[in-house]
């Protein structure tokens, strides 16, 4: 098999539409009817009305497209990949991460660093999280491999800082105890797709 | 040297009166003329559907006095080559020929000094600075002497961008001074009088006497010459950004550069003046109306029009305006002269 296949980029149909664009005029009087005919045909006047109507929505209709954006901002996307947030769980508070190490073992990285140790009822303890955010290229994999959706891509996409290790430590992306009631809980990258139940089949016994 | 003895004759003008003209042209054109890149920023803002201007001061009123800080205390940048005497008198003729210019038109109404005033009580100011029997003559003379302006700072400036607005303007100064000398011939035939004051009084009888409704033709070749002459949008070959940076005024920063736009701006409102006085019934009482504020909203109407064609039209290349100007503007002209003549003849 050869590859030329491979290098057709033209993919599906062009359906390419000639316009309609009458031969320029030959003789002088052709010309002169063009030019009286373009003259007195008022479309430079369609030009002017149509700016003064969108002067009009703009300024009486509310059809201003400016967003002042410091003052106001549009509303992101749930699958924007953002600075990452670690989410508690909703009924006991406690950090939802167990410390499997999937996202640290999946960066691409290389910029999740954890350590974890047992704590005294042998259960697995984060002691140390961090993700370098010089090197995060934001691509999602951590979100997307989190078996407890613990860690997620928040809607935080202003991020610039006077210190590099602004925002990167565990506690600064754990959600704050006394705003559990706020959480949200995350529809984007990685998480659970909303038609799940419909696609959770019986397993098949075979015995 | 005051006392109004006849009914409709005026006080005698004393020196004082248009020196105090002078100054009140100076301050209010300058003033306006800033206000007026305000304008057209928020104008052109709006129908873009964008805010403009809005920070500085309230709706961004004060963004004339943060631009004026700007300009003024931008560095003075004079380029290695270029011939710098010139570099510097071109902006310098720009604005001051646009003001020579306003001396010649009616730019607010005539009004006698209180008497308490200590010093200037009692003197007459006339509407115009300078009533000269060739009023519209020399208007149009000193404004196409402002084409000088942008001509010599895009030769002497050494860059080749400023090379090609330079040509570019004299292309356009060939172009529309003939269309708007022939079609002001038409109206100033039929008033038999160059004085823009004798204009005013021959159309003082309503809006029936309005010379636009004998002259349409005549009007709206004047309007397409004005655009022309004040480089406004379908005609601003000298300086359009996307093909030759800024044409003249590539070199130019700071105040330099902003003599260059008061000189447009002041340029633009002597248009609209002159459209107003020529055709529009100029300063007449029109019903409960008083005469001052018809002028005001005349021109306001012009300089919109301006603003507005701005940004809804294309521009046209040089060729098209010279074909333009030459071949259509002028026969056009020519005609409506002749037909004019033989009207009134007959």
């Amino acid at each position: 098999m050869g590859l030329e296949q491979f290098k057709n980029r033209n993919v599906g149909t062009q359906e390419y539409k000639v316009l309609n664009l009458q031969e320029s005029p030959k003789t002088p009087m052709a010309k002169f009817t063009q030019v009286a005919k373009r003259t007195f045909k008022g479309e430079l006047f369609v030009g002017l009305g149509v700016t003064v109507r969108e002067m009009f929505n703009a300024l009486f209709r509310g059809q201003m497209h400016t967003v002042k954006y410091p003052l106001e901002k549009l509303p992101i996307s749930p699958r924007y990949r953002a600075i990452h947030e670690m989410l508690r769980l909703l009924e006991s508070g406690h950090y939802r991460c167990i410390g499997c190490g999937l996202c640290e073992k999946i960066c691409i990285s290389n910029c999740i660093t954890m350590e974890t140790r047992y704590d005294e009822n042998q259960r697995k303890e984060v002691s140390e999280y961090t993700i370098n955010f010089g090197r995060c290229i934001f691509c999602g994999y951590c979100a997307e491999v989190c078996p407890e959706l613990a860690i997620v891509h928040g809607p935080r996409y202003e991020t610039a800082s006077e210190q590099r290790a602004s925002f990167s430590l565990f506690e600064d992306m754990l959600t704050p105890i006394d705003k559990l009631s706020l959480q949200q809980e995350y529809d984007g990258f990685g998480a659970v797709s909303p038609n799940a139940d419909e696609n959770i089949k019986k397993t098949p016994l075979a015995y | 040297m005051e006392t109004t003895t006849l009914i409709g004759q005026l006080p005698e003008v004393t020196a004082a009166g248009v020196a105090i003209k002078a100054i009140l042209i100076l301050a209010i054109i300058s003033a306006v003329a800033g206000f007026g890149t305000y304008l057209e920023r928020k104008v052109l803002a709006f129908m873009q559907r964008r805010l403009g201007p809005t920070h500085v001061g309230p709706y961004g009123l004060l963004q004339i006095a943060a631009d004026g800080i700007k300009l003024f205390t931008k560095e003075d940048i004079v380029p290695q080559h270029a011939n710098s005497l010139i570099f510097k008198v071109a902006p310098v003729i720009t604005a001051a020929t646009a003001f020579i210019a306003l001396a010649g038109v009616p730019v607010f109404p005539d009004f006698t000094i209180p008497e308490f005033i200590p010093v200037l009580g009692g003197t007459f100011v006339p509407s115009i600075a300078s009533d000269v029997n060739v009023g519209i003559l020399f208007v149009i003379g000193m404004m196409a002497a402002g084409l000088y302006g942008p001509l010599l700072a895009g030769m002497a400036q050494a860059n080749k961008w400023g090379i090609i607005g330079a040509a570019r303007t004299a292309i356009q100064f060939l172009s529309y001074e003939v269309v708007t000398g022939l079609s002001l011939l038409a109206p100033i035939m039929l008033v038999g009088s160059l004085s823009l004051i004798d204009f005013n009084e021959a159309q003082s009888g309503g809006i029936t006497s309005w010379f636009i409704w004998q002259q349409p033709v005549a009007f709206v070749l004047f309007l397409i010459a004005g655009f022309a002459e004040t480089n406004r949008t379908p005609f601003d070959l000298l300086e359009h950004e996307a093909e030759v940076i800024s044409g003249y005024a590539t070199e130019y920063s700071g105040m330099r550069w902003g003599m260059f736009f008061i000189g447009e701006y002041a340029n633009m409102i002597t248009i609209s003046i002159l459209a107003a006085v020529v055709f529009l019934g100029g300063y007449n009482d029109f019903g409960f109306i008083a005469g001052w504020i018809m002028i005001l909203l005349k021109v306001a109407f012009f300089f919109f029009l301006m603003l507005w064609v701005r940004a809804a039209w294309p521009h046209v290349r040089p060729d098209q305006l010279m074909w333009l100007c030459w071949k259509v503007l002028m026969p056009i002209a020519v005609i409506n002269v002749v037909v004019t003549g033989i009207v009134m003849m007959v």
